[in-house]
């Protein structure tokens, strides 16, 4: 008994060791723009970029492979804001994508519950065979309810135009 | 005299204020025959209807109350039946809809039972702000800020001066003037029950100089209440705005960045005053406003009551229609007031004037290249550099267009009336103020979504560990009554 507990124990002790002397040595070094870039993304992992989540697109933009634009719910903010930390000239890049908004077709939707289930920012709200809607302030336009819908009826928009958001276009230049 | 009376910079544009200047204000406009009230006439957040299609409202109702503190109360403004409550054409330069809701009226125009008060002097300050907050009264010269939000404001500061504006520096524009002028003592008594409501120590009427009639009335209704003055102040265009007339009043600037409570000024204009006096004395709600209807395609300019609610198109006919068709519909005056996109669109609490120019009053030109002549510098009257904001709101450079000041630019437009390359400054400082509250809006929209998704990770934790342990009870659970089993058996 007293033998098996001991060698275990030291087995343990010197296993342990290794695996961490291994993580010292083998550790994959991380820029730390990228950390600063991913804490500035807002982090649903919603995937709109093309990128598996926040932290390959951040990855993927300090290696310059991706448009530091590409990301719609951060909008015109974070893009001024990276582009500023990665020192890209703004004027270089293209169109940025639109942000989206989910909408739920009342006359179609069962009450399934998938899609809040799927909402990383509880932005759809529902019970079980009620109908669903979408809280717009919350809703980053990720397009993962969309996804699991059996319905198929909800659809992505771009946020409209109201009174509250409309504004004078630039003039054109004389 | 110690520099009082002026501001900076200025323009001094062409009045037309003869238009309508010497016509008293029409009172009884044909009642129309639907009103459509729109449930956002104030700044902040939009009223909410409390009533539904089918509903008979009185005149004076409430039918939709003010959502939080920053919104207001909207009353019908005749009895009739509701008839629809959605989208209408704003009074709004985009042309989107807003959501209104439209009354059909019965023409009886009876009104609700309106519960006055005798003696306002005698009532708790709060208790009168409240009335004024249930009266649905906003800023009636333009700026439509609730009304109740700044008594309030004005309660919680040491207000020593309360201006009362009179100085209706827009052009064309004479509502305020008539009201002065016709309704004097009214006007005297609301800035009275004002300065009671928040314990200034001086009231003061400012009138620009071009109104010696109101400022005659005023004179002689304010005789009797000493503590009452009326000033006149120089004709000179921003003078109605509420900085420039503290300035010209009171002699001192407001610090940028600060507002009006903060030197110890609050500033209301006549209309509104008369409003809050309507309210408290009367106990009438805020359902109707002076309305300037002027213009080279107005065939008789006039001053009209006019209910909130009418379409514009009934203002016209009262002032017996347009002569040809007009260039340009403003709601306002034509340095700050705003394109209608057409003439159904409502009379809605801000309205001051409704406008209908032609082609030459217009003058519209193409705008030329800056030749930095720097004009617009010597006109604004808050010391800004217009050519400079506008330079980099061109080319979306926000940060260098705030430190040239976009955030104290109180859009006034004399910057782009003396630009002798027509070039549209204003334009540049919307644009860039829009913006701005853009970017603003999307920041917090992610810090928002941050928060959720961290929030959301905390319940999911929460409810996979509520699940787990709640395994592990029935686990155990079954263990005992395994054992209790064998041990029978």
């Amino acid at each position: 008994m007293f033998t098996a507990t001991l060698v275990l124990t030291i087995l343990g002790l010197v296993l342990g060791w290794l695996l961490g002397l291994a993580a010292r040595l083998f550790a994959v070094e991380e820029n730390p723009i990228v950390n600063e870039v991913e804490a500035m993304l807002p982090g649903s992992q919603c995937g709109q970029c093309g990128f598996p989540g926040c932290g390959a697109a951040a990855e993927a933009m300090v290696a310059g492979t991706a448009a530091v634009n590409c990301c719609p719910p951060g909008g015109r903010a974070l893009t001024e804001s990276l582009a500023q930390l990665l020192d890209v000239d703004l004027n270089s890049l293209g169109d940025a994508p639109v942000p989206l908004l989910a909408s739920i077709e009342e006359s179609l939707c069962t009450g399934c519950t998938k899609c809040y289930k799927a909402c990383p920012t509880d932005a759809i709200v529902g019970a079980t065979k009620q109908l669903h809607a979408v809280i717009p302030q919350a809703c980053t336009g990720c397009s993962k309810c969309k996804d699991v819908c059996p319905e198929n009826c909800i659809s992505l928009n771009p946020e409209p135009v109201t009174l509250g958001t409309w504004h004078w276009p630039k003039p054109e230049a004389a | 005299m110690f520099g009082f009376g002026k501001i900076r910079g200025g323009v001094h544009p062409e009045t037309h204020k003869d238009l309508t200047a010497g016509r008293s204000i029409l009172q009884q406009l044909p009642l129309p025959r639907q009103l459509h009230m729109p449930l956002s006439q104030h700044a902040g957040v939009a009223a909410t209807p409390l009533v539904g299609v089918g509903d008979r409202v009185l005149k004076g109702q409430l039918i939709a109350r003010a959502a939080g503190s920053m919104s207001a109360n909207v009353h019908a403004s005749s009895s009739g039946v509701v008839s629809a409550i959605g989208p209408i054409v704003a009074p709004h330069p985009s042309g989107l809809p807003a959501t209104a809701i439209t009354i059909d009226t019965d023409g009886e125009d009876r009104w609700v039972t309106l519960e006055p008060i005798t003696d306002p002097f005698s009532m708790d300050p709060d208790t009168l702000a409240a009335r004024v907050e249930a009266a649905g009264i906003v800023g009636m010269g333009g700026a439509i800020f609730p009304a109740a939000v700044k008594l309030r404001q004005g309660r919680r500061f040491e207000i020593q001066t309360l201006i009362v504006n009179g100085s209706e520096c827009e052009p064309y524009l004479t509502c305020d003037d008539h009201l002065m002028q016709e309704r004097a003592e009214a006007v005297v008594d609301g800035a009275r029950l004002v300065r009671h409501i928040i314990e200034a120590y001086r009231v003061v009427i400012a009138v620009e100089d071009n109104k010696p009639d109101a400022f005659a009335a005023l004179t002689k209704a304010a005789a009797p209440h000493g503590m009452v003055e009326v000033m006149t102040v120089p004709t000179q265009y921003p003078m109605g705005s509420a900085k420039q007339l503290i300035q010209a009043v009171t002699g001192r600037e407001i610090p940028a960045g600060q507002r009006s409570n903060d030197i110890g000024v609050l500033v209301h204009n006549v209309g509104t005053v008369f409003a809050i006096q309507q309210a408290l004395r009367y106990g009438r709600p805020l359902i109707s406003r002076v309305v300037t209807v002027a213009g080279g395609c107005v065939q008789s300019p006039h001053n009209v009551e006019a209910l909130l609610g009418t379409p514009l198109r009934e203002l016209i006919a009262a002032c017996d229609g347009l002569k040809g068709s007009p260039a340009r519909l403003l709601m306002g005056g034509p340095m700050m007031g705003q394109i209608v996109p057409a003439l159904d669109t409502p009379v809605i609490k801000g309205c001051t004037g409704l406008l209908a120019l032609t082609q030459r009053e217009v003058n519209a030109h193409a705008p030329a290249p800056c030749i930095r002549c720097g004009r617009c510098v010597d006109a604004c009257p808050m010391g800004l550099v217009p050519l400079e904001m506008a330079r980099h709101s061109g080319v979306d450079d926000f940060e260098h267009a705030q430190e040239y000041g976009l955030r104290d630019c109180i859009l006034c437009g004399s910057c782009a009336y003396v630009c002798p390359s027509h070039i549209p400054l204003v334009q540049y400082f919307e644009y860039a103020k829009g913006e701005l509250k853009e970017r603003k809006q999307s920041e917090q929209k992610q810090e928002y979504t941050k928060r959720l998704i961290s929030e959301r990770a905390a319940r999911l934790e929460q409810e996979a560990a509520a699940k787990a342990a709640a395994k592990a009870a029935k686990k155990k659970k079954a263990r005992k009554s395994r054992s209790r089993e064998s041990a029978e058996s």
